[in-house]
């Protein structure tokens, strides 16, 4: 194994900017890796085949003494739920076979303006629904540590591709739990950012209050550069934030020197159950916490009496808009199209959905049109989003008292392939932890813990009381705290 | 189809009362569309454009992409509202209509629900006698437009029977304000009258605001009639309940609207007298046969299972901006029409008549570009509503008020008669170019040569011995044969005054 893919992504920057070594020679060595292991772990549902010549360009450019990004030359994996304009998004649907768009997201569009180098499209749960990556049409990633696992999901791919080192760093998205839980199960570390921090233009839409376009590392520092890149105001997203975000990667190179735990207000849930979580990861997560208290942070119990009901109340409000985000794909205007004979276009909309969809896509569908249905209305999706207001308070009391938030990132360590399948309320219970963040819109991040038992999350401070204000400066801050646990 | 019934208008309003309400559709002008950054084929500049070009990937409902709100539309909107009396709403919300159908390329229209941005105005409307009437408007929301399907291959053009149909996406996210009234009773018989009044004030409004091209017939100004009736209470008996009310689409001119309205009162009160019932639907106007069709059923349990649209802020206008907003709203039409009637001092059944004719803004123009208000009506109403009527379109879109003005000019300064000058208008109209140009390419100018008219005069008199004589014995009105034959010898192309007054001369000579 070279030792190029080895290397974290600020490492390689400062190699490729020192020109100890070129991005063509990091990003060959990446689809050699690539090449070498993704018939097993399957991270990939699509390589591009001119991840070479971008990695030639932007050498040619730093040759040319051009000012280049910090990232500028390092290759990067993204979930298929990004549209691209030179590979298919798929989104892990049969009905989006082959989709190519006229645009890229915009998160896409940063990277490629910030000089890394795309190399290819991660699997993932069919429109971003699920915890394992089992619900892809495209069949499961594996987990690189034990290929009879999961590697979490929605975004497995990203996941998997960062662990079993087929990428440095990649782009995922999280709606309940997406980018966290995968980096949970497979060691890695993942961010939810503030809601409206990121762009979602070009993400493809399941539950459009909730999603958010994230990083996904093997470092808090790479995690953070990432950020730097994608986040910020974008004009095509109305629900992005106006305000200018401080550089993450430098509170994360302070935070690296440890002090800023000194002193750090770190809450833990009160009404968390103990049942539902492993043995495991309960124990690591306690030795995180007398790790973090010994370098001088406080451990402070908070009463979160809500949290219970989030997976409730999302379970309403992600179907819910799933099942209307979801109606364009109807084979009108692209994707799929299974012809009915004489048929008339409602016919072909209906067997081309049904084809073209999975079950999971198809019970989320049907429950969320339920949801809103007259008569039904108040009861469902509105009583969700007094829930979810409820959630909101929640953290806002919190943040009163503490500066982070910290909890397992889920339930349990990765379990097998097939193990959960036929079981969509233990899958969904797998975000039990995850939930209650994006519900409140604030930020999140899922860092290791223990070398056996990749573990814990912690959700960095926001500021009240709108979750959409959430304070850039206490994100950073919780970045910098945990980079240095 | 079987022959529907109808009951003699006179007769149906004897027996009910007629009970109204619309459901106006504005497009507005702006140069983006509601909800991208596509051209807006409703803005003046894109008339013309080739199906499927003015698109952005949420117009098209592409994976990814994401509404945002065109502002000028909202401060559009909020004009409006300001201008039907509405209050403007510190916060309003859109949210999404769910529903399938091949022209609407998200399958949900993102429209205003429960949170309209403009809410609670009414609208003075004048009928042609000139009597005002107060229409209470219930909101004013905005949403965006969907496609338009073509269906090919059917009898009918309609979706049921064709073979396949084409989408249009151009029009798909066009911004619409859609003003909704209240019930409005104690129209009587002036009901069909009151509809196309009403009409012609919201397109008056709009106009005036500057906000949409207010073209019925492109379908810049869309309205749906609802009409119920109900029978009559006789004295001492409570009001009968609201009846069942229908809807007809598909009225594109105000005549339409009228007559739209006045069909269903008659259609209904057949039904109703026959001991029928009246189905709560959608109905198609046809222009063609002046009746109406069943569309679709409509419900009130259609569900659209509307919720907010997450990927737009609620739309939170600043006191500021409403205020200044307001501050410049143009006149009101009512005390428009009352200020320019006292400023070109028109007899009441003349000032009337470009009022009904929907020519005020047209008149006003012209006269600002310098005709005399009385040779303005006189275009207006007259030759250009001829050829308007000649051609089912509306005189507004025939020809622009300054080229009217300055043809008017050429008639004051005596290049052109009046008859050369309706000449030189078809001409204009035909694209030809400006009235001067017209009059250059085809050499209609008057022969202001009075040598040329002597010769010609003299070589009619030598003709026609016999009129010199009967001149000069006083018999003036023989001079005709001769002002004939040069007129015809000149095409027509002289002033026929000048040559009256030339002729008598030479005779007196």
């Amino acid at each position: 194994m070279s030792d190029l893919i080895r290397l974290t992504a600020a490492d390689l920057s400062a190699k490729l900017a020192a020109g100890e070594v070129s991005s063509v020679e990091a990003t060959q060595a990446h689809l050699d890796r690539i090449a070498a292991v993704d018939t097993e772990v399957h991270a990939f549902l699509h390589v591009s085949d001119h991840a070479l010549e971008v990695a030639a360009d932007i050498d040619r450019r730093r040759a040319a003494g051009e000012q280049l990004g910090e990232l500028a030359g390092v290759p990067l994996a993204i979930k298929d739920v990004l549209v691209t304009t030179d590979m298919p998004s798929t989104s892990g649907s049969k009905i989006l076979e082959g989709f190519l768009s006229p645009y890229d997201a915009t998160v896409v569009a940063r990277s490629r303006a910030a000089g890394l180098v795309p190399l290819g499209k991660t699997n993932m749960d069919e429109f971003a629904m699920g915890s394992s990556t089992e619900h892809s049409a495209y069949g499961p990633t594996h987990n690189p540590w034990d290929l009879d696992r999961i590697p979490g999901g929605s975004g497995g791919g990203s996941a998997a591709a960062v662990a079993a080192f087929e990428a440095p760093i990649a782009l995922g998205s999280d709606t309940g739990g997406s980018i966290r839980q995968p980096a949970h199960v497979t060691g890695t570390v993942g961010v939810k950012p503030t809601y409206g921090g990121v762009s979602r233009f070009g993400a493809i839409a399941l539950a459009s209050s909730l999603d958010q376009v994230g990083p996904v590392s093997r470092t808090v520092l790479d995690s953070a550069l990432l950020h730097d890149v994608i986040a910020g105001h974008d004009p095509h997203d109305a629900t992005s934030l106006t305000d200018a975000w401080p550089s993450f990667a430098a509170a994360a190179r302070e935070g690296a020197t440890g002090e800023v735990l000194k002193g750090l207000k770190v809450g833990v849930i009160r009404e968390l159950p103990d049942s539902g979580f492993q043995a495991g990861v309960s124990a690591s997560f306690r030795e995180s916490l007398a790790l973090l208290e010994a370098q001088g942070a406080e451990i402070v119990e908070i009463s979160a009496p809500h949290f219970e009901y989030g997976v409730a109340a999302y379970y309403l409000i992600l179907p819910a808009e799933a099942s209307s985000n979801l109606a364009k794909f109807d084979s009108v205007r692209f994707g799929l199209r299974v012809d009915v004979p004489g048929g008339t276009v409602e016919d072909v909309m209906a067997r081309s959905r049904d084809i073209g969809f999975g079950d999971e896509v198809k019970r989320r569908i049907i429950l969320g049109t339920y949801a809103l249905s007259a008569g039904y209305y108040d009861a469902y999706y509105g009583s969700a989003q007094k829930v979810r207001t409820l959630i909101q308070r929640d953290f806002d009391t919190a943040f009163a008292q503490v500066d982070v938030i910290a909890t397992p990132s889920a339930p349990t360590t990765a379990f097998r392939l097939g193990e959960k399948l036929d079981d969509p309320l233990q899958m969904y219970l797998n975000d039990v932890t995850t939930i209650p963040v994006n519900l409140a819109g604030v930020p999140g991040i899922s860092i290791p813990s223990g070398r056996r038992h990749p573990v814990h999350r912690a959700t960095a401070r926001g500021c009240p009381p709108l979750p959409r204000r959430c304070g850039a400066r206490g994100t950073a801050r919780g970045f910098v705290g945990w980079s240095a646990a | 189809m079987a022959k529907v019934a109808l009951m003699d208008f006179d007769e149906a309003l004897e027996r009910f009362e007629p009970v109204l309400g619309f459901e106006v559709h504005v497009e507005l002008n702006t140069e983006t569309k509601m909800f991208s950054a596509a051209a807006n084929p409703a803005h003046p500049s894109n008339h013309d454009a080739a199906p499927n070009t003015l698109v952005a990937p949420v117009d098209m409902g592409l994976p990814g992409s994401l509404p945002v709100v065109n502002e000028t539309a909202v401060r559009y909107s909020i004009s409006l509202g300001l201008a039907l009396g509405c209050d403007i709403a510190p916060s309003s919300r859109f949210a999404r209509k769910n529903y399938f159908y091949p022209d609407l390329g998200k399958n949900y229209q993102i429209s205003q629900y429960d949170e309209p941005i403009a809410f609670e105005g009414q609208v003075e409307v004048e009928l042609e006698d000139g009597t005002t009437f107060e229409i209470p408007i219930e909101r004013a929301h905005m949403e965006e437009d969907a496609g338009k399907l073509t269906h090919m291959g059917g009898a009918t053009g309609r979706i049921q029977g064709a073979e396949y149909s084409l989408v249009d996406y151009n029009r798909a996210g066009v911004p619409l304000v859609e003003i909704v009234t209240k019930p409005i009773y104690g129209a009587e018989a002036n009901a069909p009258k009151l509809a196309a009044a009403y009409v012609r004030a919201i397109r008056d409004i709009v106009i005036g605001l500057g906000i949409s091209e207010a073209r019925m017939e492109r379908g810049n100004l869309r309205c749906d009639a609802n009409v119920s009736i109900r029978p009559r209470a006789a004295a001492g008996e409570p009001v009968a309940p609201l009846g069942t009310r229908t809807e007809t689409k598909n009225v594109n001119s105000m005549r339409s609207v009228e007559r739209a309205v006045r069909y269903e009162i008659q259609r209904q009160a057949a039904i109703l007298a026959a001991g029928g019932t009246i189905t709560q639907e959608t109905r198609h106007w046809h222009e063609d046969t002046g009746t109406t069709s069943p569309g679709r059923p409509k419900s009130d349990a259609d569900d659209y299972r509307y919720f907010p649209e997450p990927d737009l802020l609620p739309v939170a206008p600043s006191t500021e901006l409403i205020e200044s907003l307001r501050a410049a709203l143009p006149e009101p039409p009512a005390a428009r029409r009352r200020r320019l009637k006292d400023a070109w001092g028109f007899a009441d059944i003349d000032f009337q008549g470009v009022v009904n004719a929907g020519l005020l803004s047209e008149v006003e123009a012209t006269v600002a570009a310098g005709a005399s208000p009385a040779s303005a009506r006189k275009w207006w109403m007259s030759e250009i509503s001829r050829l308007a009527n000649a051609e089912g379109v509306e005189a507004s879109s025939l020809i622009e008020p300054a080229s009217v003005a300055a043809l008017q000019q050429l008639v004051d300064a005596g290049s052109l008669t009046d008859k050369l000058a309706r000449q030189v208008l078809e001409g204009v109209i035909a694209g030809e170019g400006t009235p001067q140009e017209v009059v250059d390419a085809r050499g209609l100018a008057v022969v202001s040569d009075d040598g040329a008219l002597i010769a010609a005069i003299d070589e009619a008199l030598a003709a026609q011995p016999d009129v010199l004589e009967k001149i000069r014995d006083g018999k003036v009105q023989a001079a005709g044969a001769v002002i004939g034959a040069v007129m015809k010898a000149m095409r027509g192309q002289a002033d026929a005054a000048r040559v009256r007054e030339l002729v008598l001369e030479r005779a007196a000579g």
